[in-house]
């Protein structure tokens, strides 16, 4: 990773075995969320460090439950474990870095900023998508991206069944195999637009992946009502 | 909404505080199943040619050392093995389907929980925690053990509604999700024999998985079967005197995580009931993939 550690003696820490989840978010809504913020012994518990709006790093040591970083603005969690359902819900921006594995529902209407997952998401990461990015260094499980309206899914592995079903106008892009492709999914060339943004987006993951080694898939445009003189708003 | 757990032990340390673990990860989906809890138990076997039964009385006037000298009389030999709140749990010199038999007709106001060689289970409505502290889960040892908390969606909240369902000796099964073409197929299988004891879903995925076993199949055979004929959520933990196997629907709305050291293998809802467990933070954890049936124990998927 290219982030450097924390220095535990500098950093707020807090320990969710004798802090509550609900202190935790609390102050991280405060004057207190600036700088570097650690969580300690998050032991799968559910919505740690969620609606944060303020420019700060908050970096949790171990795995978390549902909805971890859920509505994140401007803020930057990395979560040094695993997340369980529904992590950077709805993000608006900032930045949401997983080094394990994601479950379902990664990034699910995700309106901005940039969700990273190192290992693999399963079902139904960037469910709904609204404008986030998100980057999977792994695979993606069934029904990915499924009603995508904008942003970018980026896969490095493989997706599973249904990829993009229903989607709008989100770019999804996978390097490995795709089990299936969803309704009014379909591959797409690669221009140099689309390379251009597959490099940026890798860039800013930190995944050292070769844009040239994947495909893209969008929408075929015939389950919803396309107005070409709306292709700007996504 | 409910939670399910499983704890399979590697180790003899873990054999004896099984209950102890299997209490603690029950108290971490307390909230995802508030109206009752379960526990399946596989521990210390039945001499060969007897059995072990487990019995619930709902009036709690039961005399069970009276019905340890009744099985006495009527098999041989019987003895009462262990009284946890409203449950005993006896061994009897005879088949399990005679002794079975002889209790619903002897003793119609009894429920009938288990039979087999090893599995004994408990459960009961009402909160998980108040269910843990009752049956003292803590001071139960054994090799593996499966636990439930029920939010009830598709039938009453009762004791005799609650998980484990147990239709098959030695087999058990929890269920977090709903099957929704339970009457049908439960109308089928009592044609073909299986005996229910509620108008639950779940009981009819456990009756399912007995009939197909009867039928000679395996664990494994009867698990997939399961991905044709049953409509609806699951993620499913199946107990059998060997191990546990787990099988989520391949859509997969209901959660699972799964998680292995050199001493356990677990699955549980959510990862916060497998915090709980000795030496978790350097466990490998995953989720397992949907329509895909794992299994752990020895000759559990033939």
């Amino acid at each position: 990773m290219a982030t450097p550690e924390v220095t535990p003696a500098t950093a707020l820490t807090f320990d969710l075995r004798s802090d509550t989840v609900r202190e935790l978010n609390r102050r991280l809504h405060g004057p207190e969320a600036t700088g570097r913020i650690r969580v300690v012994n998050p032991d799968g518990r559910h919505a740690v460090a969620v609606g944060l709006d303020a420019d700060c790093e908050v970096e949790i040591e171990g795995h978390v439950g549902y909805y971890c970083a859920g509505m994140n603005k401007l803020a930057t969690v990395r979560v040094r474990g695993n997340c369980g359902v529904g992590v950077a819900e709805n993000m608006m921006s900032g930045t949401v870095v997983v080094e394990g594995s994601a479950s379902q529902a990664a990034g699910a209407t995700a309106r901005g900023g940039l969700l990273v997952i190192h290992g693999d998401a399963s079902a139904r990461c960037g469910i709904s998508l609204k404008g986030a990015d998100i980057v999977v260094r792994g695979s993606v499980g069934h029904m990915s991206a499924f009603m995508a309206q904008k942003g970018a899914l980026v896969v490095c592995g493989d997706a599973g069944e249904a990829l993009g079903d229903s989607l709008y106008e989100a770019r999804l892009y996978v390097r490995g195999t795709v089990a299936g492709l969803g309704a009014d999914c379909v591959e797409k060339d690669m221009g140099a637009e689309h390379v251009e943004q597959l490099r940026v987006l890798l860039g800013a993951a930190d995944v050292d992946a070769d844009p040239g080694e994947f495909r893209r898939y969008g929408s075929a445009r015939q389950l919803y009502n396309f107005k070409v003189d709306n292709v700007g708003v996504y | 909404m409910c939670g399910i757990a499983g704890l399979y032990t590697k180790t003899d340390a873990l054999r004896s505080q099984l209950g102890f673990h299997l209490a603690a990860m029950l108290g971490q989906l307390s909230d995802r199943g508030p109206d009752s809890a379960g526990v399946a138990f596989y521990r210390d076997p039945a001499p060969d040619g007897w059995c072990k039964i487990s019995v619930h009385s709902a009036t709690g006037d039961t005399d069970w050392s009276d019905l340890a000298d009744a099985l006495a009389v009527q098999f041989g030999d019987a003895s009462l093995n262990g009284v946890r709140a409203t449950h005993a749990v006896f061994t009897v010199a005879a088949p399990a389907e005679d002794v079975q038999d002889w209790l619903r007709a002897a003793y119609p106001q009894l429920t009938l929980m288990s039979a087999g060689q090893t599995i004994e289970i408990f459960k009961e409505a009402g909160l998980p925690t108040g269910f843990v502290r009752r049956f003292d889960l803590a001071s139960i040892d054994g090799s593996h053990a499966l636990g439930h908390t029920r939010m009830a969606t598709e039938s009453r909240v009762t004791t005799e509604h609650s998980h484990p369902f147990s239709t098959g000796l030695d087999l058990c099964l929890v269920h977090n999700g709903s099957l929704s073409n339970h009457n049908r197929l439960r109308r089928a299988l009592r044609k073909e024999g299986i005996r229910f004891q509620t108008d639950n879903d779940s009981e009819v995925a456990a009756g399912y998985l007995t009939w197909r076993l009867a039928q000679g199949a395996t664990l494994e055979q009867a698990l997939d079967g399961c991905l044709e004929d049953l409509d609806g959520f699951y993620t499913f933990a199946v107990g059998t005197a060997d191990g546990f196997a787990v099988l989520r629907d391949p859509i997969a709305c209901k959660p699972a995580v799964m998680a292995e050291t050199d001493e356990w293998v677990a699955m549980a809802s959510e990862y916060r009931a497998i915090a709980v467990l000795p030496g978790a933070e350097d466990a490998v954890s995953w989720e397992p993939v949907p329509g895909h049936v794992y299994s752990w124990g020895t000759a559990l998927v033939a």
